[in-house]
């Protein structure tokens, strides 16, 4: 708004004062003001289905409390960051300046996320990502006000380099598209491989989002490694699947990945996702009480599987939930509430965890293997796994 | 490389050509004949491989799907051109963009509404679900060679119609003349219906036969659009003969690219266009 009337700037100023002495007035009485939740996840798009599974997830938790924490009822505002980087810094400032969002949720991707946490730098906003793998999050770029309830890239990958020993390959081949999630996690499978002892004879990149992967697939034939790792999710799964099954290749040497191979992907994969070796710190099939609570309750509120971002999102709403209640609803001293969610222990559906220094959650991988259409857990692959975090001063 | 794997690249290069210009001679056909730029050719193509997703599960049969998916495709040909294109004519290319590229928005919205977002697969139909064993590690499928086959026939049939029967006689004649054709007594506005929708139903047909061996994902129209583009570019606006040799051309540079130059396979396909428009402006095969 611009003000080109002296008078009238007067006259909006004295009543925004006086609205705000108003608002403080109240919150410092009866704390029953709302807590602003601000929602930035992709309703549209390639991973509108993402941010939709993470609302669902994020409402459900916050439903089980009725809607109200420590006696304050739970304000959300939504906002579609289409998973667009470019929209990323405006779409945030408008949640920590204009709407005064106590927390932000979000995002998908880790492109907005890196606009994202720049945005929210020494704001009073808590942003809590409930999805974006990207190492920086919790390394380079890491925050006091930024926390992660999904995973790191590097958490993904790196414990299927060990498991790849264990299986008796010495000679991998891997291969993803080329952009950063995919490039993090090829690193981070040869950080723990080739420390072990194995080899990485070829690494190739495909560029993003290019999925006709025949030459590539000759190529690998050519090479006869023991084993394929690969990176890929969404379309790009089913399809390198589908044709490293279709020429002949899956008997003969065997495709193993990071999680996300398998994740949501089973069903447009068929029989061709038989067999495969994963690694991930979720699986659908996870036999543990929390677990089987969570996706019933999910299935009867939103009438389909929970999935992984279903997780993810509950767990960012249990954070806010144990965060305000060890602060009894006090939202204003952000240090207060920041201390306290670095003390909590997350009772998530995938096995319990906590935060670590760079406030990523060290948790549990599962090794998982594709059953009738099933990720099924076949063992832990690393307990307790911390990311390096990597450049983090926190 | 050892020449059974060089075979088998050359062979992966043909057939992903083959496909490149099943999708890529429906859009140089609408312009050639009609002066069309239609931009929701891609969208064609995602239609066609949702709608035999959706028939092949309601009906059990792949094939079924096919005729199904294949027909639906071409009253949607029809209904655009009838009830939006027609009014386009006689405006400039930039008025078809708009029209077409809302067109894109509406299949994309219509897409999410009805399949959701999630990735989606259709099976290869039993028939044609096995492997022939071409070196000691690769198999090819089956189904792959089939899509190969198919379009060499659908290439041959288009040569065939164009130059041998009274369609396509004014098929080329359009092409090279539009004003003429119409005073010569010509009904256009019919032969464009039928171009039209002969072109959007070449592209829904690329659309779903490919769609056992792609993913059906929100966007796939858009990707497929551009490589058509530069396919349609490098063969000659309008040139169906162009679009094969192109389609062709793209296919085995973009395959042995990937391999040989990993580093700058995702624009090798630009450069090849780019170079051949330095010494061919009009592309390889101006009509």
């Amino acid at each position: 708004m611009i003000f080109k009337n002296k008078t009238l700037r007067k006259v909006v100023l004295a009543s925004s004062v006086m609205a705000t002495s108003v608002l403080s007035g109240m919150s410092a009485h009866a704390d029953e003001s709302p807590i602003k939740i601000g929602v930035m996840l992709p309703y549209s798009g390639v991973y509108a289905g993402l941010g939709e599974a993470a609302t669902n997830g994020l409402k459900q938790a916050l439903k089980e409390k009725g809607n109200t924490i420590a006696g304050r009822p739970v304000e959300f505002i939504i906002s579609d960051t289409e998973a667009k980087p470019a929209r990323a810094p405006e779409l945030t400032s408008a949640m920590t300046d204009k709407d005064d969002a106590d927390f932000i949720i979000g995002p998908v991707h880790s492109g907005v996320a890196m606009g994202m946490i720049k945005s929210v730098r020494n704001k009073d906003s808590i942003m809590i990502i409930p999805n974006a793998g990207a190492n920086a999050a919790t390394g380079a770029f890491c925050q006091p006000n930024v926390f992660r309830t999904s995973f790191s890239s590097w958490q993904t990958a790196y414990p299927m380099g060990n498991q790849a020993i264990e299986m008796g390959y010495k000679k991998v081949v891997t291969l993803s598209w080329n952009y950063g999630f995919g490039k993090e996690s090829l690193a981070a499978f040869s950080e723990s491989f080739e420390a072990a002892g194995g080899e990485v004879v070829k690494e190739i990149f495909v560029p993003f989002p290019k999925t006709e992967f025949q030459s590539y697939l000759t190529e690998i034939a050519s090479i006869k490694p023991d084993a394929v790792f690969v990176f890929f999710a969404g379309g790009g799964s089913v399809k390198f699947v589908k044709d490293y099954d279709a020429m002949g290749l899956k008997s003969k040497i065997p495709l193993i990945g990071s999680g996300f191979l398998t994740e949501g992907t089973i069903e447009a994969q068929g029989e061709a996702a038989d067999g495969l070796f994963t690694t991930l710190h979720y699986a659908d099939t996870l036999d543990n009480p929390k677990n089987k609570a969570f996706r019933a309750e999910y299935l009867s509120l939103y009438n389909k599987p929970a999935d992984l971002y279903a997780v993810q999102g509950y767990d960012a709403g249990q954070l806010i939930i144990q965060a305000v209640e060890a602060t009894k609803g006090n939202t204003a001293d952000k240090k207060a509430l920041i201390k306290a969610m670095e003390g909590i222990e997350i009772d998530s559906p995938r096995g319990s965890f906590h935060f670590s220094k760079a406030h990523n959650p060290i948790q549990n991988i599962y090794l998982r293997k594709v059953e009738n259409g099933e990720n099924v857990v076949v063992k832990t692959a690393a307990a307790n796994l911390n990311d390096p975090a990597r450049g983090c001063r926190l | 490389m050892e020449m059974s794997l060089f075979l088998v690249q050359l062979l992966n290069g043909i057939q992903y050509g083959l496909l490149l210009f099943l999708v890529a001679s429906g859009l140089t056909l609408v312009f050639g004949v009609m002066g069309i730029l239609n931009l929701a050719h891609g969208s064609m193509y995602m239609i066609g491989a949702y709608l035999v997703y959706y028939f092949a599960a309601m009906t059990d049969s792949f094939w079924l799907a096919v005729v199904i998916a294949c027909s639906i495709a071409m009253v949607i040909g029809v209904i655009i051109e009838r009830f939006l294109i027609v009014h386009l004519y006689k405006r400039d290319h930039l008025d078809q963009v708009l029209l077409t590229v809302g067109l894109i928005f509406i299949f994309n919205a219509a897409q999410s509404f009805i399949w959701g977002n999630d990735p989606l697969g259709v099976d290869v139909p039993e028939l044609l679900s096995s492997s022939i064993q071409i070196t000691d590690i690769v198999e090819y499928p089956v189904y792959r060679l089939f899509l190969s086959v198919l379009c060499v026939g659908i290439a041959i049939g288009m040569y065939y119609v164009i130059n041998n029967t009274k369609l396509g006689m004014m098929i080329r004649a359009g092409e090279s003349n539009r004003e003429m054709v119409e005073n010569l007594g010509v009904n256009i506005g019919t032969l464009f219906t039928v171009v039209f929708a002969v072109g959007v139903t070449l592209s829904a047909l690329a659309g779903i036969v490919s769609a056992p061996v792609v993913s059906l994902v929100p966007g796939m129209g858009e990707r497929v659009l551009i490589s058509c583009f530069v396919v349609v570019v490098i063969g000659g606006m309008g040139s169906i003969k162009g679009a094969f040799v192109a389609a062709l051309l793209v296919g085995i540079v973009d395959t042995f690219a990937s391999v040989l130059l990993p580093g700058m396979s995702s624009m090798t396909i630009y450069l090849l266009m780019a170079l051949i428009l330095i010494f061919k402006p009009q592309g390889l095969f101006k009509s």
